[in-house]
């Protein structure tokens, strides 16, 4: 060994100490470091840690399903998946939306201008980019876990309604909330959200949804979901369950009738507003809403010239034809003018102020001298057109309003129209002249300005027929404060007009044809035209183009009733051949029913429908769940529209 | 010249703390990986440990003298093993720095940082002037330069730079005139544009994007902020043994490596910090009290070679996990799980063990 190293004990003590001094002042430097991050900041990154392992999934509370009176599912809900694309990473969206479009079948313009249309909305909320996925969608999704962290499943529920546009009227559709009501909701809809677009489901939109539960998972670096490490749930509050007053074998009978017509069909309970039946047609399939309605399908129902997307037993405002016939009757009984003892002469058709007014009858002979049963039964138009000459556009306009005419009816759905009852003011205020008096004699026989919906005239003659008793129309079964509007009418009055209307049927009226065996089945046909004649022929458009209007609205029994069917064929010429043996089936139906009841053999099923997927439908397990205590508060919080027909 | 140092003898306390160090390692690395592919880590670090403390003593047996007599043929193992790696070096994660040994792969950069130590330690101890001329310290930079370049090339910044301090530090307790230090300093800021120029693109981004971590989310500057989220998150008391979300779910980049204060401080918060660091500054504290006890200027330069290559490890990698610089791939000593890394701080406290040894001999 060399001796390199000897006398050399001398060490640089101080420089030696002044690394000791570096190494305190560096040790406390990197704790200053720390305590920086973990005590100062420790919120601030307890919360980022947080956003990275935990991804919060909706869960989507179902809707309510809707059932019929008997507890019958109506419209139900079925489970699906949709795609949701999760966007908080907006340069990893960008990268991976080409293989996101390929992968999910999608096209990579719509997918770039869905981004562009949601993004106002707050990075941390998916969007739904594919709201059906198919098994290859859910394979795709689960393979790309790590290279495309960005998909999500998310389990929903699809509304199921009966196939065939079933009751699709009443029942309304739901649809995607759009991104301006997202916008209004104050946080409480998201983007791919449902709610009721029309109907049933718009009008108890607030009852059916239910409150949105929040899956929380732990995912890893890689976005994979960590199953064993369970997280606190929100669950999801399903929407409350609402029980109808339709009856579906009434229902089933109506939609039947109504099959490849157009027009409707109402069936209320005067005794309670209950509607039993409620068709409009043509009608959409509100399954094929369900999903994602595209731009091309609606496109092509709004311009449907037979609008399918119009509810006609709210929306149709027509000319009630001699259906209105019962409100002059009811008007002259009243007012005795002209008295109740008047007769006129009908020889076919009757002059006024210089022009001359057929009568239906007219090129068949005359009604000869008619009182008011026989213009009634016989429905004879120049009866009514000497009536309505004494009785003037005010009275006429008066007792029509009073009757329910011209105001909305206040039944539980949106967008209902209130008809129309002409008056001088009305002329004054719309075409800023004088009342024609001739306009009178056409009103008189429920042509001219005059029109109603299917649904006034169910209300009008129901409640004419009741004594005056006039019950909202509704279709929320047990709703609580069903508006009630009582008319004082004469006893006589109200004998005299269902007398009338019981000869319609049943003394060889224009009614006789659908008479039924062992019910006091009793009713008023019309059939109004759709322009008058002389429009007709300046148009030049052929008969057939613009046939009558057929309208039937009958009742059981004739005094009080039961139930009043409101019955219209557009285009189908004879009330009481067209739209007659549809009100009569219906009141036939409820009749059977209730002798079945009677003798206790009667157990609600359904016929033949099955929902749109094949699942056959099913009697709901508990039909009194509606009456839960918590569900009833909250439908008494809804209650129905105000009643805008008042006394 | 007696040569019997016994068991009495050893520095039982820097045992105890090495001990604690390792530990907390074992500890983490197993809290790290058990629920990964990597399951079993800790096992392996343990026999890493066991093979370290082995060769510790060992090496503590014999005299650091005749060690230090053999400095400029160890030199030229260390350049020679360098070159081999470049020439036929195994490559792993993108750079040449391994050869096979014992059926390991073993960092060759280790072996030569230890060299360095004794090579400078000797260079330092000759140099008979209490101030440090400039010839002499060129002389140190050039016996540094040359293995430096050679590790530059494999890539490694990380040993390169650690090299660095150990000629600070040799040079400083030499006598490092304070002319020259400002000089070096100056020149060493006019060359970082050249360094800049040399560096690998790898390299550069590491800096931008820890002078701009915004702009790198999901490279370097994203290690670097799940870093901050770990160590954050963890708050003063720590989420646990085996609770930490950023190291469980992987979000900590090489949680059991170069990042396992990040894991730590996680799951043990401010409080297992302070335990850690705590330790750290005792082991280098520790050396620095061995150093001022060595018999001779050999022994004391030595042991503080050793104690600059520990010290700067503790500070550059900690502070990467916290995000004060930039990401340079240098483990945390005996805390981080590595063969070679490992090994290599045994060697280092075997030569300080060694110096303690022979204090009173003589």
């Amino acid at each position: 060994m060399s001796y390199w190293f000897r006398n050399d004990n001398r060490l640089p003590q101080v420089r030696l100490a002044a690394a000791s001094y570096v190494i305190v002042g560096m040790i406390t430097l990197l704790l200053l470091g720390f305590w920086k991050l973990q005590v100062i900041d420790a919120d601030k990154y307890g919360q980022l840690a947080e956003r990275n392992r935990v991804r919060s999934i909706p869960i989507i509370a179902p809707r309510g399903r809707m059932l019929d009176r008997d507890g019958r599912v109506l419209v139900d809900n079925y489970p699906s998946f949709s795609v949701l694309l999760l966007r908080d990473d907006a340069a990893a969206v960008e990268k991976n939306l080409p293989a996101i479009a390929d992968g999910l079948g999608l096209s990579l313009d719509d997918l770039k201008e869905q981004l562009n249309n949601t993004e106002k909305l707050p990075k941390f909320q998916p969007i739904v980019i594919k709201p059906e996925a198919t098994p290859a969608d859910v394979a795709f999704i689960e393979s790309h876990r790590a290279d495309i962290p960005l998909l999500e499943m998310l389990m929903v529920h699809r509304r199921r309604y009966l196939p065939g546009g079933f009751m699709s009227h009443a029942s309304g559709y739901v649809g995607e909330v759009s991104e301006q009501q997202i916008e209004a909701s104050n946080g409480k809809l998201r983007p791919g959200d449902f709610a009721g677009k029309s109907g049933l489901e718009r009008q108890y939109n607030d009852l059916l949804v239910g409150t949105d539960g929040m899956r929380r998972v732990v995912v890893n670096s890689v976005g994979k979901e960590m199953k064993e490490m369970r997280l606190t749930q929100q669950e999801a509050i399903p929407g409350k369950q609402i029980q109808l007053t339709i009856d579906y074998d009434l229902q089933d009978v109506a939609e039947k009738a109504m099959e490849g017509k157009k027009g409707a069909i109402v069936a209320l309970d005067p005794r309670t507003g209950e509607v039993l039946a409620f068709v409009s047609r043509p009608a959409p399939d509100p399954n094929d809403f369900a999903i994602r309605v595209s731009k091309e399908e609606w496109q092509r129902l709004n311009e449907d010239e037979d609008h399918p997307l119009m509810n006609r037993v709210t929306q149709a405002q027509l000319a009630p034809g001699s259906v209105f016939k019962i409100v002059m009757a009811t008007a002259m009984l009243e007012t005795k003018v002209p008295p109740e003892n008047f007769t006129a002469y009908c020889p076919g058709y009757a002059n006024f102020y210089g022009r001359m007014f057929k009568c239906h009858i007219y090129g068949k002979g005359g009604h000869g001298e008619v009182g008011i049963h026989s213009a009634i039964v016989h429905s004879c138009d120049v009866f009514f057109y000497n009536v309505g000459m004494r009785l003037g556009i005010d009275r006429i306009s008066k007792y029509a309003k009073m009757l329910g005419l011209g105001s909305k009816t206040g039944i539980d759905l949106p967008s209902e129209e209130p008809g129309l009852v002409p008056s001088e003011e009305w002329v004054q205020r719309v075409f800023h002249h004088k009342w024609y008096p001739g306009s009178t004699i056409s009103v008189a026989i429920g042509q001219g300005a005059v029109t109603a919906t299917p649904l006034q005239l169910a209300y009008m003659v129901g409640g004419v027929a009741s004594g005056g008793i006039f019950k909202q129309p509704h279709l929320l079964k047990d709703a609580p404060n069903v508006g009630e509007v009582r008319v004082d009418l004469a006893e006589d009055t109200v004998e005299q007009v269902t007398q009338g209307m019981y000869g319609v049927v049943n003394e060889g009226g224009t009614g006789g044809a659908v008479k039924l065996q062992g019910i006091e089945f009793c009713g008023k046909s019309g059939s109004a035209q759709v322009m008058s004649n002389n429009e007709r022929s300046k148009l030049g458009k052929s008969l057939s183009q613009n046939k009558d209007n057929a309208w039937f609205v009958g009742y059981a029994p004739r005094r009080n009733p039961e139930i009043v069917v409101s019955a219209l064929v557009e285009g189908g010429e004879h009330g009481a051949l067209a739209s007659g043996p549809m009100a009569r089936d219906i009141v036939k139906a409820y009749y059977d029913k209730k002798a079945k009841k009677g003798q206790g053999d009667y157990k609600a099923d359904y016929q033949q429908h099955k929902f749109a997927n094949g699942t056959p439908t099913e009697v709901a397990e508990e039909p009194k769940a509606v009456s839960k205590p918590d569900q009833s508060t909250a439908v008494l919080a809804a209650g129905l529209p105000k009643k805008p027909h008042a006394n | 010249m007696k040569d019997a140092p016994g068991t009495r003898d050893y520095d039982w306390w820097l045992v105890a703390i090495l001990a604690a160090i390792c530990a907390l390692g074992v500890i983490e690395i197993y809290s790290a990986t058990h629920g990964s592919a990597l399951v079993g880590m800790h096992t392996k670090q343990i026999r890493w440990l066991v093979v370290g403390v082995v060769l510790m003593f060992a090496l503590s047996r014999v005299d650091y003298h005749l060690i230090m007599d053999q400095a400029p043929v160890l030199y030229i193992i260390g350049i020679v093993a360098l070159l081999a790696v470049l020439l036929v070096g195994h490559t792993r994660f993108g750079a040449k720095r391994w050869i096979p040994i014992l059926g390991e792969f073993l960092q060759v950069s280790e072996l030569v940082k230890l060299i360095i130590i004794i090579v400078l330690a000797r260079f330092f101890a000759e140099v008979r002037t209490d101030e440090l001329s400039l010839q002499d310290l060129i002389k140190a930079g050039l016996i540094v330069g040359l293995p430096l370049a050679l590790i530059l090339k494999q890539p490694d910044l990380g040993t390169a730079l650690v090299l660095m301090p150990m000629l600070v530090v040799g040079a400083f307790l030499a006598g490092l005139q304070w002319k020259h230090a400002a000089a070096i300093v100056l020149i060493g800021v006019m060359m970082l544009p050249v360094g800049w120029h040399f560096m690998k693109p790898y390299q550069k981004e590491r800096v931008t994007s820890f002078l701009h971590p915004e702009e790198d989310a999901k490279g370097s500057g994203y290690q670097v902020l799940q870093s901050k989220i770990a160590v954050g998150s963890g708050g003063f008391w720590g989420k646990g043994f085996g609770n930490g979300s950023q190291n469980q779910l992987g979000y900590i980049p090489v949680r059991y490596s170069d990042f396992i204060m990040s894991a730590w401080a996680e799951e043990q918060g401010f409080k297992g910090v302070l335990l850690a660091l705590g330790l750290y500054m005792a082991l280098l504290l520790r050396l620095v009290q061995n150093a001022q006890r060595a018999k001779d200027r050999a022994g004391m330069f030595l042991v503080m070679g050793v104690a600059a290559a520990l010290g700067f490890h503790v500070l550059v990698n900690v502070a990467m996990v916290i995000g004060a610089m930039p990401v340079t791939g240098i483990p945390l000593p005996l805390m981080s799980y590595g063969g070679s890394a490992t090994l290599f701080v045994f060697l280092a406290i075997g030569l300080v063990m060694n110096v303690r040894l022979r204090r009173f001999v003589n």
